[in-house]
């Protein structure tokens, strides 16, 4: 055994709004430059849809994570090192900026300087990659918002598979949900995996996966690999960038920029223990069902004598352990199952779950009475399907959705007997097998969801890190590969400056 | 031997190394940010993989049998085959891969220039070295027709003596064997020894990250931070006393999210 701690992420879909704060303070702070305009490290899809970039979970299509093979082994769906390296001077499974979207900006500057006329002056788009007039703007990073866009072209989404589709095109069966998209730290990351110069790494200490910006040599199989499509390829610098999940921030103790600004918050942050040697055994399970299963079987108990002091062995600081004891995101993924990750079929082991989404119960009005299954309504009759969601959560294992979303609605009971009806209804919980210690936990990292309960990161052991900390003085921080000299305008290897942008100013002032 | 001739082809050879290597050395020490294969595929994959591996395929086998061909010694090969029969295998091997490198570096030198995508994206370096290997591939391939009105192998055997004094640092007796080729070999040569100049400061870099190592590595890669320190830092005690599990909720939790410090 051999363990490392990750700081994991929890999003609660019953409580997203899809407001997009996320995605755009995510893109304010991180890639809101040249040759990233198009990358959105966070995004917020609405399902059913293709997503961004289009149809990303068709693995038929893009041939993300990885395949398990006969001998039982497991390799890049986009195939094994050889033919990796074959496919370098053009990878065949790579898609272009179309899939995900042309970039844009308005001339704004034309609502000024227009001459008088007859009509009202338009900013009409342009593109941020040519700087050309862009006739229409086809695509966007969120284009199918609140189910835009015709059925027929969401229909595509994968997480319909055995799901009867059509009939979710009819007005009256119509259902929606955000899904809320970040780069997922796998345990077993399949963009490390592909990147021939090895510049994608895991961190240790808080299972963080990051591209070394120097080492990238920009051979895009990353790209390819990762089967969620959360690496993007800068054009201008030419290497593959992505969600750093803040790490400055969890660093000292600060939650993502995603998760510190989410209005839902919906979003939770804590640290998870895990055997690192059970990594490949878990990600190469026979049957894709069971690796939810067997996922959560490699996450260790932090309260258990022997997990603390193999953790302390294996070099896990004692308050990375005592985080690990309050982290909400064992409570909701190991404790109460109510958290699931996304597409465990990609063999990546993820380390970003989610709680399903409760939708309204189908029909009732028209029938007159909810189906009922014991005490609770039938899950089954809720609008968005299980199966649906079970594909999109469980590799298509309805059961852990149904507990999960069980666990939710026997939550809401037991509060609602409590305080509307001062009883204490304990049939309920039975039900679902829950305590009333666990239900009023529920309820108050789920309902009050306190700052304090939703983020419970450990500050990093910087001095652990640094051998000389005194060398570290006047240090330049964040910079684009070239240290603090970047005054210069021209480089004497032709780099472009990360920070000016080339092909048109984005604020264009009077006197221009 | 005029000066100008050792100039080109005894001295010049040696400075093209040396600005190749020091200023290689330089960027992978100062700007490694800018050290890249320099990809433009996700901008347009219009016919790039025909284009792409067309161009790479036929370079690597060109470059290979340049390498081989001129610095293999006579005394080597002579006991399989002669002179003469090695310049036919470099003619045909070189000529069918220098047809199939030229047709994918005028479709990548199209695709450049006609793509707006991709035109807007290029720098100046990016457009220049197509040309200029354009300028070489052609070169090359005039050789071969040159190659026909000699099929003995001396010319091959002068050029190879060239190269092969280089190495063995015999200035003098490298640019005189090459002194009296003609001169299309020379603006080849030439040309070839501009390329080592070029090579730090254009994409070209790229040549040498070429991960073959990728073959030999496991796949996933864990970084721990930073260095260990020699002597272990002393850790609180081992044993510790387990909390007991946090089971009610503490009554003293108000309902709103609050005491977040002021930033």
């Amino acid at each position: 055994m051999k363990i490392r701690s990750q700081v994991g992420m929890v999003l609660n879909l019953d409580k997203c709004i899809g407001c997009h704060t996320c995605s755009i303070t995510c893109k304010n702070v991180w890639t809101s430059r040249e040759g990233m305009e198009y990358a959105w490290f966070n995004n917020v899809e609405t399902k059913p849809g293709i997503g961004y970039p289009k149809e990303w979970e068709n693995q038929d299509k893009w041939k993300g994570g990885w395949v398990r093979n006969g001998d039982g082994t497991i390799n890049p769906r986009i195939g094994g090192k050889f033919r990796v390296l074959a496919n370098i001077f053009a990878n065949p499974d790579l898609p272009t900026i179309d899939d995900y979207y042309e970039p844009f900006d308005f001339d704004y500057q034309n609502l000024h300087t227009a001459p008088i006329s007859d009509h009202q002056p338009v900013a009409r788009p342009r593109s941020l990659i040519s700087g050309q007039r862009m006739e229409k703007i086809e695509w966007g990073p969120n284009w199918e918002e609140i189910l835009g866009t015709e059925f027929a072209k969401r229909r595509k989404d994968k997480n319909f598979d055995k799901v009867q589709a059509d009939i979710y095109g009819q007005y009256e069966n119509t259902f929606m949900m955000y899904l809320p998209r970040l780069c997922e730290h796998c345990l077993n990351p399949a963009c490390a995996a592909s990147c021939p110069s090895g510049a994608i790494y895991k961190r240790e200490e808080d299972g963080i996966v990051l591209i070394d910006q120097e080492k990238c040599r920009g051979w895009r199989m990353c790209i390819s690999g990762c089967p969620y499509k959360k690496i993007y390829f800068n054009w201008k610098s030419g290497k593959s960038e992505k969600c750093i999940f803040c790490f400055p921030r969890i660093e000292a103790g600060m939650p993502t920029v995603c998760a510190e600004t989410c209005v839902g918050r919906i979003r939770y942050l804590g640290v998870l223990l895990y055997d690192a040697d059970r990594i490949h055994e878990v990600a190469s399970t026979v049957n894709e069902q069971d690796l939810y299963a067997k996922q959560l079987e490699i996450f260790l108990d932090p309260f258990d004598p022997k997990v603390i002091e193999q953790a302390l062995n294996d070099g896990v600081p004692m308050s990375v352990i005592e985080a690990a004891q309050k982290s909400p995101v064992y409570k909701m993924a190991v404790d109460w199952k109510l958290a699931l990750p996304l597409h465990p079929e990609y063999r990546t082991l993820p380390m970003v779950w989610y709680v399903p989404p409760l939708s309204p119960i189908q029909n009732a009005a028209s029938a007159g009475h909810v189906s009922m299954d014991g005490v609770l309504p039938d899950v089954d009759s809720l609008r968005i399907p299980l199966r649906y969601l079970a594909n999109l959560l469980t590799a298509g294992d309805e059961e852990p959705v149904k507990l999960a979303l069980k666990r939710m609605l026997a939550m809401r009971a037991y509060k609602r007997a409590e305080q509307v009806d001062g009883v204490q209804d304990l049939k309920v919980l039975e039900s679902v097998g829950l305590s009333v210690a666990q239900v009023e936990d529920m309820y108050r990292y789920l309902a009050i969801a306190n700052y304090e309960d939703r983020y419970v990161i450990p500050t990093a052991h910087r001095e652990e890190a640094m051998s000389d900390a005194f060398a570290e003085r006047s240090g330049c921080g964040f910079s684009f590969g070239s240290g603090c000299s970047g005054a210069s305008d021209t480089n004497m290897f032709g780099a472009k400056k990360a920070n000016r942008r080339d092909i048109i100013k984005t604020v264009q002032l009077w006197e221009d | 031997m005029s000066n100008f001739n050792f100039l080109l082809f005894g001295v010049y050879p040696y400075i093209a190394l040396a600005i190749c290597l020091i200023g290689s050395w330089a960027r992978f020490d100062l700007s490694q940010y800018s050290w890249k294969a320099g990809s433009s595929q996700m901008l347009s994959n219009n016919r790039m993989r025909l284009a792409s591996n067309l161009f790479h395929v036929g370079i690597i086998f060109i470059l290979a049998g340049h390498f081989v061909g001129l610095l293999m010694p006579e005394a080597l090969y002579h006991s399989f085959i002669t002179s003469g029969q090695k310049q036919i295998v470099a003619m045909v091997s070189g000529g069918f891969f220098g047809i199939l490198c030229l047709i994918g570096l005028v479709m990548l030198i199209h695709r450049r220039l006609t793509d707006a995508r991709v035109r807007a994206t290029s720098s100046t370096s990016d457009i220049m070295i197509l040309f200029v290997l354009l300028a070489q591939l052609v070169l090359g391939l005039l050789t071969i027709v040159a190659s026909t009105g000699h099929l003995d192998g001396s010319v091959m055997v002068l050029l190879g003596t060239w190269a092969q004094s280089l190495v063995t640092l015999q200035p003098v007796k490298a640019a005189g064997a090459i002194e009296s080729v003609s001169v299309i070999y020379k603006l080849h040569v030439f040309l070839g020894m501009t390329l080592f100049v070029l090579f730090p400061f254009t994409r070209l870099v790229h040549i040498v990250s070429a991960p073959v190592w990728y073959l030999g590595r496991r796949y996933q890669i864990v970084r721990q931070k930073g260095v260990k320190p020699a002597m272990p830092r002393p850790q609180r005690p081992r044993t510790y006393e387990v909390p007991a599990r946090e089971t009610v909720a503490p009554k003293a939790v108000p309902a709103t999210a609050k005491s977040k410090a002021p930033v």
